[in-house]
């Protein structure tokens, strides 16, 4: 047993080594048949770690703009319009839910002294929303419940509303006129933060004003749009389902008033889109791969052919027919690998290329290695087979003839 | 225990098919060597000499009638069994030396011991040792291409016996030899010989077979024993 064990072992050796032999003797024609391989493993591992570094991109922005929030847009019933203050003291109540943040539109139109500009976005919202942003004013004070009960007209500014009006003044404590009405200005914030889903579409506001003050300029005491912030252990799903219990009762169980779009929701869309781009890519490549191992296949058959008196020879010198095919097989497993390592390497290279250009971040993807060192692995021995065992079956006394 | 047969043939017939004719190549072949000897075996092309060559070096097995060599009876072996035997009690010198271009003379001459399964070590101390008794030491890294006709012949004259076999199997070994390289080619073989190493040489080429103590003729798939004229 020992002994065959160490026997194999020699084999095994120098097979490795003739297999190597032979590849370097016909370099010009190795390479190119492991051109095709090389292409597909490239494309492989291209597609799969650029895919993998934008959706990682997509979901870390997703999460960014927070995870565990619903945003509702209200479009309500003839008898209701909007949600006044006390239903959203309701959802707000609920279980699974931390708290509400309403979000209030205004008309854009700001001026200083004699500086006017159009265009600005205005958002109302709530004490609770400074409170779960709380790094957010880097100069005065947030906005409170004081301010959202008495409807006062104050507001923090972003940078952008400093650079315009307050160039070299110190803003807070100013009076800025928003829709014609003068706001004291109590804080300024750098960056805007957790805005929901919302905030996808419709940007950062300019100037954040109690929400209460901005449905009075509004002439109305209705909200149409709201994030909901769910508690930390709170399921997604059931939260969904509490609030929609509870927005069906409030609009009288009337249908199409209300849409939640949660971001989980948004999140598993794109990560299904991604997940079906990545199998649609990987199944072109892997044509590339076919063709590749076709290449390895028709050079293999070639080179059993030129080789007939070697293997007549090794045959009659005592090559049992295993040891034959395991040679040839290990020559196309090989040539197939390199293939694949070179296409793997170039393969990141190309991905790294993209991200960069791209702006997402490069992700090493371990598995993809794998699969494109073990996919060609597995090309090298599929299309290596027949060949190497057409070698191995060749009648010694006919292939010492062949001369 | 039985004393052990070393080279016997009994009745061997060969049939075999070529574009679908029936071809009797071998007829009631009978043979039987001791060990140590030296045997031509003389006849024209299409004789059944190569038929032969075949069946006594293990690459083929015949129809009919049975072979004996070293105690086994060759026509119950598989292929895989066949080639066990061909590299353990065969070694080949073919008429063009067959030697694997990629390879130097020391790796050609180590072949057999690889599928013999020795390690590295010990296989080029075996191959240095036998191209140092065919006089070729200072040639061991030469590829075949970078050798002589001669020199060629010597390196397959080596790999043939570095796996000691029983019986050295030379095919027309001067066949692509001018006559003087062919005659030092014949003293290597007559020297081994010497050696105490059992020798067939297939040819049909008289004066080849002259230096064997012993000719069979193969004439029409059939041998008998016979000498050479003019040798004593």
């Amino acid at each position: 047993m020992l002994k065959r064990m160490r026997s194999f072992l020699v084999m095994v050796r120098e097979s490795v080594s003739m297999a190597l032999d032979n590849i370097r003797g016909n370099k010009i024609r190795s390479f190119l048949t492991l051109l095709g391989i090389m292409i597909g493993v490239m494309a492989v591992i291209a597609l799969i770690s650029t895919v993998s570094g934008v959706s990682g991109s997509i979901a870390a922005t997703f999460s960014d703009m927070g995870v565990g929030t619903m945003t509702v847009t209200v479009t309500g019933s003839d008898l209701k319009t909007g949600m006044m203050p006390e239903d959203l003291a309701v959802i707000s109540a609920l279980d699974t839910v931390d708290g509400v943040v309403p979000t209030v539109s205004l008309n854009g139109r700001v001026s200083y002294g004699k500086n006017v500009q159009t265009g600005k976005s205005v958002s109302g919202k709530n004490a609770y929303y400074f409170q779960l942003n709380e790094d957010m004013i880097v100069q005065g004070r947030a906005l409170n419940f004081i301010d959202d009960n008495n409807h006062s007209y104050v507001c923090v500014i972003s940078q952008d509303i400093v650079d315009t009006f307050f160039f070299g003044i110190n803003p807070v404590g100013e009076t800025l006129y928003v829709s014609g009405l003068p706001f004291t200005v109590v804080g300024r914030y750098e960056e805007y933060s957790g805005g929901g889903i919302a905030a996808i579409f419709t940007g950062s506001p300019d100037i954040l004003i109690p929400y209460t003050t901005g449905l009075k300029i509004n002439n109305t005491n209705e909200v149409n749009s709201f994030t909901v912030y769910l508690k930390e252990d709170a399921d997604s799903a059931a939260a969904e389902t509490e609030i929609s219990d509870a927005m069906d009762a409030l609009f009288d169980f009337e249908e199409d008033c209300y849409t939640i779009a949660s971001m989980e929701t948004i999140e598993e869309t794109m990560n299904t889109m991604m997940g079906m781009m990545s199998t649609l890519l990987a199944g072109i490549a892997s044509i590339a791969l076919l063709v590749g191992g076709i290449g390895i296949m028709n050079m293999m058959l070639t080179t059993v052919t030129e080789r007939t008196t070697e293997i007549g020879l090794k045959k009659a010198l005592g090559a049992i027919p295993w040891q034959i095919q395991f040679q040839f097989l290990l020559e196309s497993f090989l040539l197939s690998v390199f293939g694949g390592i070179l296409g793997v390497l170039l393969g990141l290279t190309l991905s790294y290329t993209l991200c960069n250009v791209l702006g997402t971040t490069f992700v090493l993807n371990g598995g993809a290695i794998a699969l494109g060192v073990g996919f060609s692995a597995a090309v090298g021995i599929i299309f290596g087979w027949a060949p190497a065992r057409k070698a191995s079956r060749l009648n010694p006394i006919d292939a010492l003839r062949a001369v | 225990m039985a004393e052990e047969v070393f080279f016997e043939m009994r009745d061997i017939d060969k049939d075999y098919y070529l574009a679908g004719e029936s071809v009797h190549a071998l007829k009631k072949v009978s043979l039987r060597m001791e060990e140590g000897e030296y045997l031509s075996v003389l006849g024209p092309s299409g004789s059944g000499k190569t038929t032969l060559m075949n069946i006594i070096g293990c690459l083929d097995i015949p129809t009919a009638g049975s072979y004996m060599l070293r105690g086994r009876s060759v026509g119950e072996l598989d292929e895989q069994e066949l080639a066990e035997l061909r590299n353990r009690e065969i070694g080949f010198v073919f008429q063009n030396s067959q030697l694997l271009p990629r390879l130097n003379a020391l790796k050609n001459v180590e072949l057999p011991l690889i599928y013999a399964g020795i390690g590295p070590r010990e296989r080029r101390r075996r191959a240095e040792a036998m191209l140092e008794r065919v006089g070729l030491a200072d040639r061991m890294d030469h590829l075949p291409t970078q050798l002589s006709g001669g020199q060629q012949q010597r390196v397959a004259i080596a790999r043939a016996l570095v796996g000691n076999p029983s019986i050295l199997l030379a095919d027309e070994p001067t066949g692509a030899l001018d006559q003087k390289t062919g005659a030092q080619i014949m003293a290597l073989f007559q020297e081994l010989n010497e050696e105490k190493r059992t020798v067939i040489m297939i040819t049909h080429d008289m004066n080849i077979a002259a230096h064997a103590r012993r000719v069979v003729h193969i004439i029409d798939g059939m041998i008998s024993e016979g000498t050479v004229a003019g040798h004593a």
